[in-house]
């Protein structure tokens, strides 16, 4: 945890500066992207993201599904490294198991990056690894959330994820991390809402009834918006007005929670972006035509959205990305 | 059949155990019985028990005459999905909601007939046959929303989640009438009688005389057909249809809630009202954990434990023990057929 805190500052520098260095220098290129499959509307954005950047830079992709099995992965790295392919993107569906095929791939002079999720192999087997910092979204809520309130007294409700996944432990710690230094910001209740909509809904008509109608409430937190959506919906059954009775906010920016910042219902979202891709390409390019090692930790931006960011225009960019 | 009296079905151990889970909820949070009346509803956490416990009532009710046949149906959940899938797959892209509802029931109809086809004629397992459309009716879903979440606005279809009659959500309103009409249709007439004779004994039954292919195909198109009206209310709650999540692992609720109620995993005599009182149990647990404030990490212990509680307690063998040792010399007087 300690190394990627310490690489996100000059991992997100060494994103910006290598941005369009070396324009057109992947063009043409075949490059092998083995994705998990499509477990979530995220997972299908971050697939239509992928396929759009390839198709911006000339890149030839070749896609694989492999529809959530680890065996269908090692078949498709095994398929790049035969087709001789020039470098292979990989959104690992376990953390295990990797090294052999990845051994091949090294052996087969491939560079190896890996999209939004870790692995327990030696580094050297892969050039690096794109991923976001969920620690940091959480905490980019929390700051939020403190510099909108002041100094005003603030109880917060939280809905975190499904207990025991790293998102939920992660978000919920790095909110913490965010309002820790302001005291009249505080969690007062915290359940999980299993990140659906409609155990958001119920788990927040529970904190409502159990807050005196929801008075007692300033904001509520969800780790991630479909909960937050659900929420809304709660918030408004119960008479109240979200976005200014309760602030929202919440972490991965799908459209319907712009949906919702366009209609004054929600106030901030930090956004999981899609693009995995695009800094996993400049790394290539700049690997692949000037042999600079990349860092082994890139960390994406975890972008803050209110609604003073064209929430209809960002609703309307990102509605066809199959989220 | 012997009409029971009103006491001796309030002394049933259900009913004590829902009073007991919701004393301690009010034991937790003081404000648990408050009801208050706002925006031409009754709304408080109790309501919220009755309006969250709909669906699981409603399937549950629907299981019941599955297990009563010494059946199980563990595809209501994907159903659900299926159901919530493909009406609001239709009303965003333009049909009106009056011929979607309709449409999406018949889809949750014939998901539970081609159960029934599967364990009637081609002699599968109830547990496995279901299990097929467990498996498959999500995926089927998924292919409907095309694996994202499907929002509406249609007002009718959103009513049926979120609407209100005589200021009670429209989901009890639903439950309580099916509830109801399930309830007449299997005790004045025989055909409860027919379900426990083909739950006891298939082929007894069938010498008897019974049609039971045609009462098995019946039973399960009557789940399939229960799930999506729980399908419509969960889609019609969040005003979206989420094929990865809705109705997920409801089916276990369901078959708890028909076990809590009192109906014999082996088939034979049962209760759709008790297996609704069951769903309650589930639900008022539920409320209980929300408002309670313990951290969610206890949530499924909480609960286990709580259920656990309540199926020793009702066991024949709790009963006799009870009954030996609290009340040996001196029997209560209100005891009756008991």
């Amino acid at each position: 945890m300690f190394t990627i805190k310490k690489l996100a500052l000059a991992a997100g520098i060494g994103a910006l500066l290598s941005t369009a260095a070396y324009a057109d220098g992947l063009s043409g290129k075949v490059i092998g992207f083995s994705q998990i499959g499509s477990e979530s509307g995220w997972r299908a954005a971050e697939t239509s993201v992928t396929r759009a950047e390839a198709e911006r830079l000339g890149v030839d992709l070749k896609f694989a599904d492999a529809q959530q099995k680890q065996e269908n992965q090692i078949k498709a790295l095994r398929g790049f490294i035969a087709q001789g392919v020039e470098a292979i993107l990989i959104a690992p569906v376990v953390s295990t198991g990797w090294e052999e095929v990845l051994t091949e791939a090294k052996d087969a002079g491939i560079p190896v990056v890996l999209l939004d999720r870790g692995i327990d192999a030696p580094e050297d087997l892969y050039l690096t690894s794109v991923a976001s910092d969920q620690v940091k979204e959480g905490r980019v809520a929390g700051e939020w959330l403190v510099g909108t309130v002041g100094d005003k007294e603030c109880k917060v409700v939280e809905l975190q994820g499904t207990v025991g996944s790293s998102p939920a432990i992660n978000r919920k710690q790095g909110f913490e991390e965010g309002i820790a230094a302001a005291t009249n910001v505080s969690i007062i209740r915290s359940q999980t809402g299993d990140f659906t909509r409609s155990k958001g809904k119920e788990v927040m008509e529970g904190f409502l009834k159990a807050e005196g109608g929801g008075a007692g409430i300033c904001a509520v937190y969800a780790h991630n918006d479909d909960m937050a959506v659900g929420a809304i919906q709660a918030i408004k059954d119960a008479g109240l007005k979200p976005g200014s009775d309760i602030l929202v906010v919440s972490i991965d920016a799908v459209p319907d929670i712009f949906a919702a910042m366009v209609a004054g219902e929600a106030n901030a979202t930090v956004e999981l972006t899609p693009n995995m891709a695009g800094p996993a390409f400049e790394a290539l390019d700049a690997f692949l035509n000037a042999g600079t090692l990349p860092e082994k930790f890139i960390i994406t931006e975890s972008k803050l959205y209110t609604p003073s960011d064209d929430p209809q225009g960002e609703y309307d960019r990102r509605k066809g990305l199959g989220y | 059949m012997k009409r029971q009296t009103l006491t001796s079905t309030l002394l049933r151990p259900q009913f004590a155990a829902l009073a007991a889970v919701m004393f301690i909820n009010w034991l937790l949070f003081p404000g648990f019985f408050t009801i208050t009346w706002q925006d031409g509803r009754f709304f408080g956490s109790l309501i919220d028990v009755l309006n969250r416990g709909a669906p699981v009532a409603i399937l549950a009710i629907g299981v019941t005459a599955v297990i009563a046949t010494k059946g199980v149906d563990l595809s209501v959940g994907a159903v659900m999905a299926i159901s919530g899938a493909v009406a609001a797959v239709m009303v965003s892209t333009g049909t009106p909601a009056t011929i979607a509802i309709p449409i999406a029931l018949l889809a949750g109809l014939v998901c539970g007939f081609w159960n029934g086809v599967l364990v009637t004629y081609l002699d599968i397992q109830p547990i496995i046959a279901t299990l097929v459309l467990m498996v498959a009716g999500r995926g089927l879903a998924q292919l409907i929303t095309e694996g994202s979440i499907v929002t509406f606005s249609d007002p009718l279809l959103s009513y049926i989640g979120t609407g209100a009659l005589l200021g009670l959500p429209m989901p009890v309103v639903i439950a309580l009438v099916l509830m109801i009409v399930t309830t007449l249709a299997v005790r004045r007439t025989a055909l409860g009688l027919l379900i426990e004779a083909v739950g006891v004994n298939r082929s007894a039954a069938r010498f008897a005389g019974i049609s039971s292919r045609l009462l098995l195909l019946l039973v399960y198109s009557f789940a399939g057909f229960c799930a999506a009206i729980a399908g419509l209310i969960v889609a019609g709650d969040i005003r979206g249809a989420d094929a990865n999540n809705a109705g997920l692992w409801l089916e276990l609720d369901a078959i708890l809630a028909v076990v809590l109620g009192g109906t014999s995993l082996l088939g034979g005599r049962f209760s759709i009202p008790m297996s609704v009182v069951g769903a309650l149990i589930i639900q008022a647990m539920n409320t209980g954990i929300l408002i309670s404030g313990f951290s969610p990490q206890f949530n499924l212990v909480v609960k286990s434990g709580v259920i656990i509680l309540i199926l020793v307690l009702q066991s024949p063998q709790a009963g006799q023990w009870i009954s030996r040792r609290f009340v040996p010399t001196t029997p209560p007087a209100k005891r009756s057929a008991e």
